[in-house]
């Protein structure tokens, strides 16, 4: 499965990093609803680490859709938080 | 089917999909959306110029700092010279500002020289991406025309559409920067058109009074400090006051001065 970091490029994974991925995404998004910024910026960092090490970069050449799409690795708390409350990095 | 279901993930690429789905024509639509990223980068080109035109000024600041310390160092040589310590120590308290503003001017101009390196280096890695965009879109706008009946837009049409969405994204972003930047040194830049760095009651925005109290304590010896060795250098301080400034902190150094503590105030 492929796996976008947004303004980065494509990740090539194995079906059975989907779990910890899933895992690790939630927690972010339930730090963003909590209000944590602490607890998000590190899940993120976790989360795009994750990514960059269990992954294979997709060769340049090779134009296939993602199966997720994650946000820019330098995204701030607030452009997070305003992306799951409808406005954000990406006009909706 | 893999199995991703991150709410981070869904809601942003759901997000893209959107984007897509919105063209009714994919071959007009990557063909706009080239011409846009040749607009964008042409704005981030633009606003790394900006830059480095702020950056230019903050260094001719720089300078005229440089310049006012040296001048105000002899004239609290001069005024000490005629007797006047009031006046030296007036001129010392003023350099001391300019020596802070220097600091932190120098490591603006410091950060605004590597955030351009960053933009210049993303700059042509954007525009590499654009022009192997460029190439694809022509792939895909044959095969498109070819299959028009099909409706449906071909898995590497929704790659690249993806990739181009991104690109847009990383390019926005890179613009957001450069304002950011520019819009930091203009104000660095009108902090001290308005005489901020001149002005001893104002240090600068943003501080609180315990800011300022704790400045001028330190300032306050580093001057005292500062005053001690130029009288000693002069000659006109008392030879007590000296020894104890030798003791203590060599040759005055503002770093060590400030560790000497105000008892450096009390010497004659």
């Amino acid at each position: 499965m492929i796996v976008r970091i947004s303004t980065e490029g494509q990740y090539e994974l194995t079906e059975s990093d989907a779990d910890a991925l899933n895992a690790l995404d939630n927690q972010a998004v339930g730090a963003c609803e909590e209000g944590d910024e602490e607890r998000f910026n590190a899940t993120f960092k976790e989360l795009i680490d994750f990514v960059r090490k269990n992954g294979q970069p997709v060769a340049e050449d090779r134009l296939e859709p993602s199966d997720a799409i994650l946000p820019p690795p330098d995204v701030s708390f607030e452009e997070a938080r305003a992306e799951f409350s409808g406005e954000g990095l990406i006009p909706g | 089917m893999p199995g991703l279901s991150g709410r981070m993930s869904t809601v942003i690429k759901a997000k893209i999909s959107k984007l897509l789905d919105r063209a009714e024509d994919p071959a007009e639509t990557l063909e706009y959306s080239y011409q846009k990223q040749i607009e964008l980068l042409q704005n981030v080109k633009k606003g790394i110029a900006d830059v480095v035109t702020s950056k230019k000024r903050l260094q001719l600041q720089e300078q005229k700092l440089r310049d006012q310390v040296v001048k105000l160092d002899t004239q609290a040589r001069q005024a000490l010279a005629a007797g006047n310590e009031d006046l030296a120590r007036t001129a010392l308290e003023r350099k001391n500002v300019a020596q802070t503003e220097l600091q932190s001017l120098d490591s603006q101009i410091g950060q605004l020289e590597q955030q351009q390196e960053q933009m210049t280096a993303s700059e042509q890695k954007l525009r590499a991406k654009i022009e192997q965009f460029r190439s694809r879109k022509e792939v895909i706008k044959a095969q498109y025309s070819a299959a028009e009946a099909q409706v449906r837009i071909s898995e590497a049409a929704t790659g690249v559409g993806e990739e181009m969405a991104d690109v847009g994204l990383a390019m926005q972003r890179a613009l957001d920067k450069t304002e950011n930047m520019k819009a930091r040194a203009d104000a660095v830049q009108e902090l001290e058109a308005a005489g901020t760095f001149e002005d001893l009651t104002q240090l600068g925005a943003g501080e609180d009074d315990i800011d300022r109290q704790l400045r001028e304590l330190s300032s306050g010896s580093e001057v005292d400090a500062e005053l001690a060795k130029m009288k000693a250098e002069l000659g006109s301080g008392s030879p007590s006051s000296a020894g104890e400034l030798g003791a203590g902190a060599p040759a005055g150094e503002p770093a060590q001065a400030e560790q000497a503590g105000p008892s450096q105030g009390q010497a004659p």
